[in-house]
Parts: C-alpha cells; sequence; structure tokens
C-alpha cells in the first residue's frame, strides 16, 4: 500500500482554454491514497474539465499534474488508465446487450493460450467477476446476466469494481449519483467508502452536498473555473458548502424566497 | 456458481426462472423454431417428392450452404454494428476477376484465386476505412459500392471479352490445387462405396451408369462449415469475439475501455468481403464460367439468414450458428417448395413471412435479456 502522508496526485495551477473561453483559471488539487476528495462546483463550474485533463481526455493548456512524485504529460487517455487513474463516467462504458462477466473483461478479456490460439478464458472471467460483485454486495443471477438487467446502481458498482480490479490506484467518479434513488444512492456510497478503505484515492464528482458530506474526507469548491478552497471533514458544514458552491449572495436570496428549502 | 465467497441474500423481487426458460433466451431461438416448422411442413407436403432422398438433400444442402457462406461474414459484420450492401457485387465482381486474370491473361489458376482474394479483401478494407473516416452509416457507403462494384465489373468483361459471360474457366482450372480447393469433391470414394453397397441410389443407364447419385462432398458445403465453425468459435471463445460484441454494443463504451473499435470493424468488412470471394470462386469453379450479373440480391440474403438466426440490425448482438440455421432454412424453403410443386413465385411471399416473423421474435427476446419486459 503507497504512503498515506504524501498525495498521490497533485495538480497544480491547471488552466485550460477552449479557444477565447477560459474553463479552468488555476486550479490546484492534492489527492491522498485511501480518501475521497469530494469535488463540488454547480453546472459549469468546471468540474468535468478539470478531472478530464486529470483523465488525459484533455491536455492542459497551462498547469502541472504530479503523479506519484513525478510530474506526468497524459496524450490519450490509455495514458492515464495505464498508469493507475480509473475514470467511471456517467455512461459507464457498459453494453447492457453483453454480459456483466463479458462487460467486466472488455477490452482486458483472461487469455487461456491452446497452442497458439490464445482463447477467451469464460471461467476465470466469471469467477472473479462473481467474486469481485459479491465483495462489493451485488448478488447476481450469474455472471451470464446482462447488464441490461441490473439496476442504474448495480451498473455504478459494476464499472466502480471493475476499475478496482484492474489495479485503479485513484478512481474518479463523475456524477456516480445524479441518476439514482435514495436506495441505491446509498449503495453507491457504501461502495465508496469501501474502496476508499482499500488505499485507493477516490475523486468523487457530485453538486450534491448530502452526498459529498457521507463519504468525503475533503471538500474542494469549484466555481467560475477557480478553486474557491478545500476544506477538511468536520470543519464546514452542509450550508457553508452550498452556499460557496452557488456563489454565495445570490443563492441567499434565493433561499430567502423558497424559505430555505434548497 | 455457489463457492461464491459473500453472496448476499437474493433478492425477494427476482422470481425465480426456470432453467427452460433460461435455455429459450438465447439468439437461435428464432432459427430452431424456424427449422423445425419448415422440416415439419415439407415432411407433410413433400416426402414423396425426393426431397429427402440422397440427391434431394444434397441439392437443398448445397444451396444452404451458398447462403451459409456469405452470412456467416455477414453475421459478424452486423454484430461489430455495421452492414455491407455490396457483398451482391463483390460475389460479381471477384467472379469476374478470376476469369479475366486466368482465361484472357493467360495467369495460372491458382495465382488468379490468390491475387483475386487479396484484391477484394482490401476492398472491404477500403469499405471499412470509408465507414471509419467519414463516420457515413455503412448502409450508404457499402451502397455506393454496390453500384461502383456491379458497373466496374460489367465494365471489365465486355470491354475485356465484349460479353457479359465468360467461360472457359473450368479447362485453366483443370489439374490446378487451388482450384480443387473450391470446385473438387470429398469423399468419392466413400460414397462410391455406399452406392456400390446398396446404401444408395446409383445411375441405372447412361453415361454414369454404375455411379451413386450423390458422388461426393462438394467443397463449397466443406467451406461452409469451415467457416460456420471457425466464425463461432471466434466469436465466442476468443478475446477478439468480445471485441465484435462490444463495437456493435457500443462503440464509444467500447473505445472508453480501451477496444481497438476501428480496427475490429475493419477487419470485419474484410471478413465480409473475403466470404464472398470464397462463394464467387466456388460458383465460378462449379460453372466453369464467370458473370457479370452473379451475386445479385445476394447481400439481402445474407442479411436476412442473419436476422432469421436472431441477429439485432443494431448491432452487438447475435450468434453464427444461428445465421447457419437461417441460411439452412432459406435454402430448405427456396428448393423445398420446388419439391413440393408450389408455384416458385410464392417463394417470395413465404420469405418475406418468415423475415418479419423472425424480427419480431428477436426484438421480444431482446427484451427478455435486458429485461424491458
Amino acid at each position: 500500500m503507497s504512503d498515506k502522508s504524501k498525495p498521490i496526485v497533485q495538480m497544480k495551477n491547471i488552466e485550460k482554454h477552449f479557444g477565447a473561453v477560459i474553463a479552468l483559471a488555476g486550479v490546484s488539487l492534492d489527492v491522498f491514497p485511501g480518501e475521497c476528495h469530494c469535488l463540488l462546483g454547480d453546472n459549469g463550474a468546471g468540474k468535468s474539465t478539470f478531472i478530464k485533463a486529470l483523465a488525459g481526455v484533455h491536455k492542459p493548456t497551462k498547469g502541472e499534474i504530479i503523479f506519484e512524485g513525478k510530474p506526468m504529460e497524459f496524450d490519450r487517455p490509455r495514458d492515464a488508465i495505464a498508469a493507475g487513474i480509473a475514470t467511471v463516467y456517467q455512461d459507464l462504458a457498459m453494453i447492457p446487450l453483453m454480459s456483466v462477466s463479458r462487460n467486466f473483461f472488455m477490452g482486458n478479456e483472461p487469455i487461456k493460450k491452446l497452442g497458439p490460439i490464445g482463447f477467451f478464458d469464460h471461467e476465470t472471467a466469471n469467477r472473479i467477476t462473481m467474486e469481485e460483485m459479491g465483495k462489493m454486495g451485488i448478488s447476481l443471477r450469474g455472471p451470464d446476466q446482462a447488464v441490461g438487467t441490473l439496476s442504474g446502481g448495480e451498473r455504478q458498482t459494476v464499472a466502480i469494481a471493475r476499475a478496482v480490479h484492474f489495479g485503479a490506484k485513484v478512481l474518479i467518479l463523475d456524477e456516480p449519483t445524479s441518476a439514482l434513488g435514495v436506495r441505491q444512492t446509498a449503495n453507491v456510497l457504501a461502495t465508496v467508502d469501501k474502496v476508499r478503505k482499500q488505499g485507493i484515492a477516490v475523486v468523487l464528482i457530485t453538486h450534491n452536498v448530502r452526498h459529498a458530506m457521507a463519504v468525503g474526507d475533503r471538500f474542494t469548491v469549484l466555481n467560475r473555473g477557480q478553486t474557491l478552497g478545500t476544506a477538511e471533514r468536520g470543519n464546514i458544514t452542509p450550508e457553508e458548502l452550498q452556499d460557496m458552491m452557488a456563489g454565495g449572495a445570490e443563492l441567499a436570496t434565493l433561499e430567502g424566497s423558497l424559505g430555505g428549502t434548497v | 456458481m455457489s463457492d461464491t465467497p459473500t453472496n448476499p441474500p437474493d433478492d425477494e423481487r427476482i422470481i425465480a426462472r426456470s432453467r427452460f426458460r433460461e435455455a429459450l433466451i438465447r439468439p437461435e431461438l428464432g432459427g430452431i423454431a424456424g427449422i423445425i416448422l419448415v422440416f415439419f411442413f415439407f415432411l407433410l407436403t413433400a416426402a414423396d417428392s425426393g426431397m429427402f432422398g440422397p440427391a434431394g438433400v444434397m441439392n437443398w444442402s448445397i444451396v444452404s450452404a451458398q447462403f451459409a457462406i456469405i452470412a456467416v461474414g455477414a453475421c459478424l459484420l452486423m454484430i461489430a454494428g455495421e452492414f455491407d450492401l455490396s457483398v451482391g457485387s463483390m460475389i460479381g465482381f471477384a467472379g469476374i476477376i478470376i476469369a479475366i486474370l486466368s482465361v484472357q491473361m493467360g495467369w495460372p489458376m491458382w495465382m488468379a484465386i490468390i491475387t483475386t482474394f487479396v484484391l477484394c479483401t482490401a476492398l472491404g478494407a477500403v469499405n471499412g476505412w470509408l465507414v471509419i473516416k467519414t463516420g457515413l452509416p455503412s448502409f450508404i457507403v457499402t451502397l455506393a459500392f454496390l453500384y461502383i462494384l456491379r458497373g466496374l465489373t460489367i465494365f471489365a468483361a465486355i470491354a475485356t471479352t465484349r460479353k457479359t459471360i465468360i467461360g472457359g474457366v473450368r479447362d485453366v482450372a483443370e489439374g490446378d490445387w487451388l482450384a480443387a480447393i473450391f470446385g473438387g469433391k470429398i469423399l468419392t470414394g466413400f460414397f462410391q462405396w455406399m452406392g456400390d453397397t446398396g446404401l444408395i441410389e446409383v445411375f441405372e443407364r447412361g453415361t454414369r451408369k454404375g455411379q451413386p447419385v450423390v458422388d461426393g462432398i462438394p467443397m463449397l458445403i466443406v467451406w461452409a462449415l469451415v467457416l460456420i465453425v471457425f466464425g463461432h468459435i471466434l466469436l465466442t471463445r476468443t478475446r477478439f469475439g468480445n471485441w465484435i460484441f462490444a463495437s456493435g454494443g457500443d462503440a464509444q463504451s467500447a473505445r472508453y475501455t480501451g477496444v481497438p473499435v476501428n480496427r475490429v470493424k475493419i477487419l470485419m468488412f474484410m471478413f465480409t468481403a473475403f466470404c464472398a470471394t470464397v462463394f464467387a470462386t466456388c460458383q465460378v469453379m462449379e460453372f466453369g464460367s464467370a458473370g457479370a450479373d452473379r451475386g445479385l440480391l445476394k447481400e439481402f440474403e445474407a442479411i436476412i439468414s442473419v436476422v432469421i438466426g436472431g441477429a439485432l440490425l443494431t448491432g452487438g448482438y447475435g450468434s453464427v450458428i444461428g445465421a447457419a440455421l437461417g441460411a439452412l432454412i432459406f435454402g430448405v424453403v427456396q428448393q423445398g417448395l420446388f419439391f413440393a410443386g408450389v408455384e416458385s413465385s410464392l417463394f417470395r411471399v413465404f420469405l418475406g413471412v418468415i423475415l418479419l416473423l423472425a424480427v419480431i421474435l428477436n426484438t421480444y427476446i431482446r427484451r427478455m435479456i435486458t429485461g424491458e419486459k
């Protein structure tokens, strides 16, 4: 297990310009192994752009990404995945018509050699899939069950289990709870907790303060492409987070008119 | 799997489903049901017509094998999420190229065949490359090739021979090792033995007196079986097979997980072209001639076989065995209506009805698999 006192990822003054638009204007973030670092912000705050820089999808215009103490330049998502930075996007990269085990090993199929020909080792794939899903608390009818029959939360869990199994050191979750019901959200957050306890750094993107407070160790708020600061668990209240996300004063007025329900 | 370490309690809302029902939910179901239906129908209506005698069986087996050869390619391509409408034109093109190279230009037959295979799979790659690079639907790109290749075929035939049919292939193919792999027959000794011992009928008179009515298994059928087995193993038992499913199921998701989607799709276009060339070569060797109009409508017959076999038109789901069953249904019905003495124009009506039933059944099965119903 990696040293918990040193950050596994340091992002320093990341800037990203899309033509004339400045999406990120110098954002910094540290992530430590075994912590769940929540990245909060309203729509358009730059959360997605920021994590895409870490995942190798966008190349930052300026700034430095230091991974395990070494400066990194990711040209393609494959580079980031190879280094151990796995991203679970909102669309999950799952194929509904294919079985759970085929999805689990998609792109990383186990091979059984028979002479010169490498065959897909279905026994190994099925066994590992059932084990990993059992660890995450999901009961499958069988490894050949189609992903299409799983609930949204279960699919999210399959995607997380897959990333963890294939050696993710940093797991980026892009709004994993945005489309889920109460019970499923609780299951996914419980999964995040299990992953964190294995010593994996989790970057959780959300705009739901309650979900962030449930599992987060530290919270970084983005607004209009800038960091509004990082707070530790216990040093900040949900109300303060909510205010920071929405830009304070404006929401205070809105909230007044809505009777404090937001 | 009963040895799962921490198995959470079963969800009480999941109704236990019988193994029987589970076994039904598979792509081949439509094909199996169709086979039973079709054989039942012809056993009732055409049993005494010789359809199920040795010569009759060989008759519809050859026709089915023809469909199966192109269906295997179309099946893998469809599962990978693409169509190829240029299969029929490719068949005509490949045949004419073989004939021009061997008969007109005097090349040895093996060299003509190998050159044609290289040329046609390269054209398949061009199809695939255009689809990937332009991002256009393969339907449109290959529709263009349907016309381009057919036009080129007729032009090439007319320009070199002033005819659209080039004969004389049999003379050049005589004794050629590679031509025998496409046009020969195997197990001829075994069939002669069966004829001699009276297991199958022999000709009573004429130049072939004493020879069995079926004198061997044509290489066409061997090719069909080899391609079916190859395609089935490739799809279900290899890593590449998983990539085929993934590319057709959701190309973007597949790319995220590192599947080389473009390579998979282009290779499947090449394989489809390869299958079309196998079909064309077998046909040219059998007829001893090549015709510029050969292979007309074959692309649709291949697609129908694949769809009857349970593949989804939208990709990501299907079975090579199913496609082979679809081809068998196709062949049996086409030849069976002839044996049963039914007006042959009704064949198309029958085909349309089967296609419609197959698609409805497939949609239903897909909904069961993805839990929508």
